[in-house]
């Protein structure tokens, strides 16, 4: 077959790209077991385990289930905005993926957007999945439709501020570290980030210092929205200021190759 | 595209020193240099990666970094090595490169072209060397772009691979596409390029036509078997100044000097003259590699 050489440049539309680059996220996530297994299987597990954990942890008062399925969704936000992307960005980055595209006609926003993209897809799949499971296993949380539009708000914030940090880890370290780095973040703040335990169990000076990182006020805002409705304002001003700072911090650091 | 008085440095290292070039379009111009030469520095600057510490690029008329986003899109970029999510397959991602293009070629047709249909659902990270530098240069061909930036095309390719990657350069120039790239093989730059430029410590040491290269100050042999025992001094005379002959022994004649046409037809009517039969007359020029060694040295570095 001949092909016809003569050069005939141009962008395609932005949507087209921002889409196309979205899809490709989506297909290569999908391929990759690590990933599936920290998004979905090992938030299901914490799930299942949270029927029993009431016998082994002391997470205070209330059903098991109520208090631990809203720190699970918070778990799901963080293992796709913060540890996935930062893994995912760091080996781009190792193996000039992000070059090879910063020399193609997608803008870095458009890169940007494709990445955020495939992230609401996955948040969407793993919320609308762990939230189906939690209620079969008796999850009745009492805040009402209220707290789901929370969910979301609360889960674009948490997004918006874990990606961010993502970003600045993955755009300014080796992949090597970035790799270690996330994954070790998500174990320290899984288990003591405030994010499953609720902050109550804390003593009052370590809860002083948990409500203020982001795993803390995504856990306990979500915590907080599911039992009374609303998250209350502390959680949703944190979750914005870690996405500005990091956002900002990470805009003037992260290196493309 | 126009390269004025670049100067690129890397800490206490001077990979580029007040380098000047210029691309004519519609030419393969070859960058020709040793490794650390500033190839690659050079090459990466005028695709607007690095922006320039001193001196200007222009490309297609554009300052690569301000005009970035017009620029990208008319300019096919094939990197030294990566450039691809190890597991991506070769055609799936030549089809994402494609979907970013306005008007690109068929991924599957010119994947088939460079000999990747074979392994289109091949993980990238399984890929051979040669099928991976294949890809990268599908991924910069497939937008239809005016100006292509190829960095060591055909490092790690096998003969086969290396001829088809030269036919199809030959046919973008054919089609007006302005090539650019940077190799250290003599050969590629001899047979494909029309201007090479030859870089070696960060600046550029000699420009022209592979036959004006090699020409310029080609010092050559003329072989030559004849009777023993010709007069090689009266030959010298009828010779010009700068040109030496030995008999290396009897009856073998070794010529050395600026060669020409003029100084061959010289060489023979002095023999004719002087009744003396030439045999196996050869003529050594030296080659775009003899050359180059001769600019660069010839010490490893």
């Amino acid at each position: 077959m001949s092909l016809d050489l003569s050069p005939r440049p141009g962008a395609a539309r932005p949507a087209t790209m921002v889409r196309a680059q979205a899809l490709m996220e989506l297909r290569l996530l999908s391929r990759n077991g690590e990933q599936l297994l920290l998004t979905l299987v090992i938030p299901l597990l914490l799930l299942v385990a949270a029927t029993r954990a009431g016998s082994v942890v002391d997470l205070g008062a209330g059903r098991t289930i109520d208090v631990v399925t809203p720190g699970v969704l918070a778990l799901a936000v963080l293992s796709t905005a913060f540890t996935s992307l930062a893994i995912a960005t760091g080996f781009e980055r190792r193996y000039g993926v992000l070059k090879r595209l910063g020399a193609s006609p997608l803008p870095r926003w458009g890169l940007l957007a494709g990445k955020v993209a495939a992230i609401a897809v996955v948040e969407l799949v793993q919320l609308t999945v762990l939230v189906a499971v939690a209620q079969l296993l008796g999850w009745q949380p009492t805040g009402g439709a209220g707290a789901y539009a929370w969910l979301v708000v609360l889960a674009v914030l948490g997004t918006a501020a874990f990606g961010a940090l993502a970003l600045l880890i993955a755009g300014t370290l080796r992949a090597e570290a970035t790799l270690a780095v996330a994954n070790l973040v998500y174990v320290v703040l899984l288990v003591g980030g405030g994010l499953i335990v609720p902050l109550s169990r804390h003593p009052d000076a370590i809860a002083a210092v948990l409500q203020l990182l982001p795993s803390g006020a995504l856990g306990e805002g979500l915590r907080t929205a599911f039992e009374t409705g609303s998250p209350g304002l502390l959680p949703v001003l944190v979750l914005t200021v870690w996405a500005v700072g990091a956002g900002l911090l990470t805009a003037r650091c992260f290196r493309w190759e | 595209m126009q390269v004025r008085d670049l100067v690129m440095r890397y800490g206490s290292t001077t990979a580029v020193d007040g380098l000047s070039l210029d691309v004519p379009e519609g030419s393969i111009t070859a960058v020709l240099g040793p490794n650390g030469a500033g190839k690659t520095t050079t090459v990466e600057t005028c695709e607007g990666f690095r922006a320039p510490q001193s001196g200007s690029v222009r490309v297609l008329g554009l300052d690569p970094r301000l005009d970035a986003v017009r620029l990208r899109p008319r300019v096919g970029v094939m990197l030294q090595s990566g450039g691809a999510w190890t597991g991506s397959r070769a055609t799936e991602m030549l089809r994402h490169m494609a979907s970013l293009h306005a008007h690109p070629l068929d991924p599957d047709a010119l994947a088939d072209r460079l000999g990747l249909a074979s392994c289109g659902r091949t993980p990238y990270r399984r890929l051979s060397g040669g099928q991976q530098q294949r890809l990268s240069l599908a991924m910069a061909v497939v937008g239809r772009p005016e100006l292509l930036f190829l960095d060591e095309p055909t490092a790690g390719l096998d003969p086969q691979a290396r001829r088809a990657t030269w036919e199809l350069l030959a046919e973008l120039r054919g089609a007006g596409v302005t090539v650019v790239l940077t190799t250290h093989f003599m050969d590629e730059a001899e047979q494909l390029s029309d201007l090479v430029h030859v870089v070696d410590a960060g600046t550029v040491i000699a420009s022209g036509s592979p036959a004006e290269l090699t020409a310029a100050g080609a010092r050559g042999t003329i072989r030559f078997a004849a009777r023993p025992g010709v007069d090689v001094v009266a030959l010298m005379e009828a010779l010009p100044h700068d040109t030496k002959v030995e008999e290396v022994e009897g009856g073998r004649y070794v010529l050395t000097g600026e060669i020409d046409p003029r100084l061959l037809a010289d060489l023979t009517r002095w023999c004719a003259d002087h009744d003396v039969l030439t045999e196996s007359v050869l003529v050594e020029r030296q080659s775009l590699e003899d050359r180059f060694l001769d600019l660069t040295g010839r010490t490893l570095r």
